[in-house]
């Protein structure tokens, strides 16, 4: 299978470095997708390319790795939160939260659930130690 | 086909390479985030699909064509990309077209028995060729 798509010299001067075939099995598990013409595959990949390169310069920035010279997940998770473009990879690139925060929130859903249900009881003493 | 999990994802080795062309140099990238450049490349592509077969579909078409690609940037505001991409897609039509009159010259040359073996190969070759075939057939105005 024809993998990418090289000019004589190849390297950096690669038209495409992303390889065809790999580009065509993710298009392909698409159930939809019958057939795609040579064109179209190529389109993709080197549009795939430009898209990586696009969320990486974007993410960096506006993010701030960039104060230690790096390029973090919280700058690829702020940009799927706060640009447009790029919010159909919010779910894939979440907010990171730390585990004491998480695990209070779960408490808190938790005590609003048992307040609701027990409406005729009287407000819960609970011992809301520093978690 | 089953595709096992690791084929639905893009080398790193090369995701690395695309994303540090776009940085300035000596910048850093985590391992957490390249692995999660590398999952919203897999995405991208198979929201870019989906968009282009909507638009194969409106056209009454089974085969994704370039301009259905085009247009699907457009539909996720991409915009920027089309500029580039037309240029570089007129690049490799040249090389294709280039690749193919020499594969033509070769066949050429052969006798009538590495005719008939060739063509065999030709058959087998994966549908990525038929589909080159198919797109002369309904060869559209792209730009």
């Amino acid at each position: 299978a024809e993998m990418a798509a090289a000019r004589p010299g190849g390297g950096e001067n690669r038209l495409v470095s992303l390889p065809l075939s790999r580009i065509r099995v993710i298009m392909k598990s698409s159930p939809e997708v019958s057939s795609i013409n040579q064109d179209a595959l190529f389109l993709t990949a080197k549009a795939t390319e430009l898209f990586v390169q696009y969320l990486a310069a974007y993410s960096y920035k506006h993010g701030r790795g960039k104060e230690k010279n790096a390029l973090t997940y919280t700058d690829l998770s702020h940009t799927a939160e706060e640009c447009e473009t790029f919010q159909f990879l919010a779910d894939i690139l979440p907010k990171k939260i730390l585990a004491s925060k998480y695990l209070k929130m779960l408490e808190k859903e938790k005590r609003d659930g048992e307040v609701r249900e027990d409406d005729d009881e009287g407000e819960e003493e609970e011992d809301e130690g520093e978690a | 086909m089953a595709e096992r999990p690791e084929d639905l994802n893009l080398p790193n080795a090369v995701i690395t390479r695309i994303i540090k062309e776009a940085l300035p140099d000596g910048v850093n990238i985590s391992k957490e985030a390249r692995s999660a450049i590398s999952r919203a490349a897999s995405v991208f592509v198979l929201y870019a699909t989906s968009c282009a077969n909507n638009f194969a579909m409106k056209g009454k078409r089974k085969t994704l064509n370039a301009a259905d690609v085009l247009s699907a940037m457009e539909e996720m505001e991409f915009q920027r990309f089309l500029a580039p991409l037309k240029e570089s897609l007129e690049v490799y039509r040249r090389e294709q077209k280039g690749k193919k009159e020499a594969r033509k010259d070769k066949d050429k040359k052969a006798d009538s028995e590495e005719q008939d073996k060739s063509r065999e190969e030709d058959n087998d070759d994966d549908d990525e060729r038929m589909e080159e075939e198919e797109q002369n057939d309904e060869e559209e105005v792209d730009n």
